[in-house]
């Protein structure tokens, strides 16, 4: 396999970039939450399944559920709410279970999320096909696909890409440069003073787990389009995100950007090269980059 | 960074929570009792899981819910795909449960392994959900059928059909696993055995939501047949991002559910050709079943979930008419038995395991060709069982005398 010509190597990066962008929007999720409240989040997967559910529901569903005719959620609708709701959700989840556990060693929030994640899987597969649904709601305007001189790429997921890498520099523009972001760093460094200058702390906490809900939603929305929605989506691609977030080093904005995108395009190359190992790529340059470096390649050493 | 040394603590949690939710019943005395050993919730869960314990209950129900005077009770497992904790599970119910015969058994790679521990403990398994004729070859048992399908058969139906039409260059994608390293082998012989050419092969993990990388290698090697040596998941979505990538190559999937033309819409599926034992669409029986299947489980059955039924069936028949449980006389009453049901016609089983019936060529409809929901499919031509399966004579099981 060593003649491979620039034209595949090219498709590949390609479409590595294409994973990586929703491996970084969603490690992004996960970062944020953890940098900030310290909570492994393992409902991550679950709340990107509910964001794909959310465009399915709006679209096919709405109208039955509600009897109100011509009631459905276009894709861009779709785009723009189901975040905001599947962050609304993730508010709850914070204000109602994780905050009675803050001040706990972290793995009770491990847990608790992760058994939330187990619980709304279940829920889903008992109301709808375990084999997934098709979404048929793609945009007319993104259908088709576009000459990128060395490959047909579809139009949809160049969009897509687009979607990812928006929100993530958002997302870090909001954090690091803004006012907010700036107080909710502080609440995260001590609490105690913080609050001491009038900063209302617990509404930060909330406001953060909106955030990364609403990223894990709007992951999930964007991926209806291109793959089956169903109930097990989420638990499928949430260990590789992990493995990100870790290669990245826990809480780093950055780090977890930079590594979904360059884990995307080091899988795509390893499909060509050897594709039995795909799926075990991302899991040995995590225990070596451990090894190396236990904080991960962005973290700080505790 | 400690915290996440406890990401394995989930994961001993799942497994301990999957085996918790499987607690079977009392076992009674010399009562039949038939385990259901499927997918519950991963790729192969529409096709089988829950539809194969309805159909499996179904089957019990129909046949008046008691055998030489004792109740026949159903336990049902989830095994996960994998063979270890299905293997596990079958040996609990084996020695502990007094499971008579196990059914469904999806995934080639458990199907296997369980079969094999049928064959050591003297227990009856009936595979309708696993493919790889290695269940029929080198693994064959005594104790073991393969009923519903088998790779050899839907390869060999599907690639002939399309060989017809002068589609004689392919390129398999393959589940790098038992079943899809046999379905591909399978497909491969018999495309060139009919003059085509096999172009290249890609093995991707087992399961995989994303396809594209191996659909454009697919797509250069210029093969004017894309065969999909997987199913379930793997199937549905691999069709779905050919479409999206505009790949303008026929897409051949070898094995088919109703489940996934459900899953991927007649807009996306419709043409396509394959291979199925059971459609309810083929003739008022099957859609009497099918009927009565879907006001239980409301969904269409899938050749699987059929096959649990009709095996199931035999099964308990064989168990009346032979006038005990010992699983030897049991399994040769089936084997002398003809199928004569909604499932199959003279069907029999070999003395490989194999249990020949006829196979049904299908295409996909359009969405105009739909009058319902669950309007999928039309009949292009009936295999006879004969032609459909692999020759004995050119079969490895040690236990056929040549």
């Amino acid at each position: 396999m060593s003649d491979i010509p620039l034209q595949a190597v090219l498709s590949q990066v390609m479409l590595g970039l294409n994973n990586g962008a929703f491996y970084a929007l969603l490690s992004l999720g996960l970062a944020v939450i953890y940098g900030m409240l310290e909570v492994v989040n393992f409902a991550h997967g679950a709340l990107y399944m509910m964001g794909a559910f959310g465009a399915l529901i709006g679209l096919e569903y709405l109208e039955a559920w509600t009897g109100i005719p011509g009631l459905r959620l276009t894709f861009w609708w779709a785009l723009l709410l189901v975040p905001l709701v599947v962050g609304a959700f993730g508010v709850l989840v914070e204000a109602l279970l994780l905050r009675r556990i803050a001040r706990l060693e972290p793995i009770y929030g491990l847990l608790l999320t992760f058994g939330l994640a187990l619980i709304l899987e279940g829920v889903f597969a008992n109301g709808f096909s375990a084999a997934g649904e098709p979404y048929n709601g793609k945009p007319e305007a993104l259908e088709g696909v576009v000459n990128l001189g060395f490959m047909f790429f579809p139009r949809y997921r160049l969009f897509s890409m687009l979607v990812a890498v928006l929100s993530c520099v958002a997302v870090w523009w909001v954090i690091e440069r803004t006012r907010l972001g700036a107080q909710l760093r502080a609440g995260t460094e001590n609490p105690a003073v913080t609050s001491a200058f009038g900063i209302n702390v617990p509404r930060l906490r909330s406001l953060t787990y909106f955030l990364g809900a609403a990223l894990a939603g709007l992951a999930g929305v964007v991926a209806a389009p291109i793959y089956s929605v169903g109930p097990h989506m989420g638990a499928e691609l949430i260990i590789v995100v992990f493995a990100v977030v870790v290669i990245g080093g826990m809480g780093s904005i950055l780090g977890a950007v930079m590594t979904g995108l360059a884990l995307g395009v080091l899988e795509g190359l390893v499909k060509v090269v050897y594709p039995p190992m795909a799926n075990t790529v991302v899991f040995v340059i995590m225990a070596l980059v451990l090894l190396w470096r236990p904080a991960g390649l962005f973290g700080r050493e505790a | 960074m400690k915290h996440l040394n406890f990401r394995i603590a989930p994961v001993a949690l799942a497994v301990l929570i999957a085996c918790a939710a499987a607690t079977p019943a009392q076992a009674g005395p010399n009562g039949i009792r038939i385990g259901v050993l499927t997918d519950m919730s991963g790729t192969y869960a529409a096709l089988a899981g829950n539809g194969s314990v309805v159909a499996a209950q179904m089957a019990i129900d129909d046949f008046g819910g008691k055998v030489l005077g004792k109740p026949i009770t159903l336990v049902s497992a989830d095994h996960q795909n994998k063979p270890d904790i299905g293997v596990a599970k079958a040996r609990e119910w084996f020695d502990t449960q007094g499971v008579d015969m196990v059914n469904d058994l999806v995934t080639s790679s458990v199907a296997i392994a369980v079969q094999k521990l049928g064959a050591e403990k003297h227990r009856i398994t009936i595979v309708n959900g696993a493919g790889s004729t290695a269940l029929t070859n080198k693994e064959c048992s005594a104790y073991g059928v393969q009923y519903a399908y088998d790779t050899y058969s839907i390869a060999k139906g599907t690639a002939t059909a399309l060989l017809k039409q002068g589609l004689d260059s392919w390129f398999f994608l393959q589940a790098d696993y038992a079943f899809g390293a046999a379905l591909q082998g399978d497909a491969a012989r018999i495309v060139t055995s009919l003059g085509g050419k096999v172009l290249g092969t890609v093995k991707h993990p087992f399961p995989s939501s994303d396809f594209s990388s191996y659909l454009v290698q697919a797509q250069s090697s210029g093969a004017k047949v894309i065969g999909l040596a997987n199913a379930g998941g793997d199937f549905t979505n691999a069709v779905k991002q050919a479409r999206e990538f505009g790949i303008k190559q026929t897409i051949a999937g070898l094995l088919v559910f109703d489940s996934d033309i459900k899953a991927l819409g007649l807009q996306t599926a419709q043409g396509m050709k394959f291979t199925t034992g059971y459609t309810w669409e083929l003739n008022p029986e099957t859609e009497a079943f099918g009927k009565r299947f879907f006001a239980r489980f409301h969904a269409m059955p899938t050749m699987v979930h059929a096959g649990v039924y009709s095996s199931t069936m035999h099964y308990l028949e064989a168990v009346k008419a032979a006038n005990t449980d010992n699983p030897e006389a049991v399994m040769k009453k089936m084997r002398d038995t003809p199928v004569n049901d909604f499932f199959a016609k003279g069907g029999r089983i070999r003395e490989d395991g194999r249990f020949v019936h006829d196979m049904y060529l299908v295409e996909v409809k359009t969405p105009a060709e739909s009058k319902s929901t669950w309007d999928q499919l039309k009949l292009l031509a009936t295999i006879p069982g004969d032609q459909a399966y692999q020759p004995l004579a050119e079969g490895q099981c040690p236990l056929v005398r040549k």
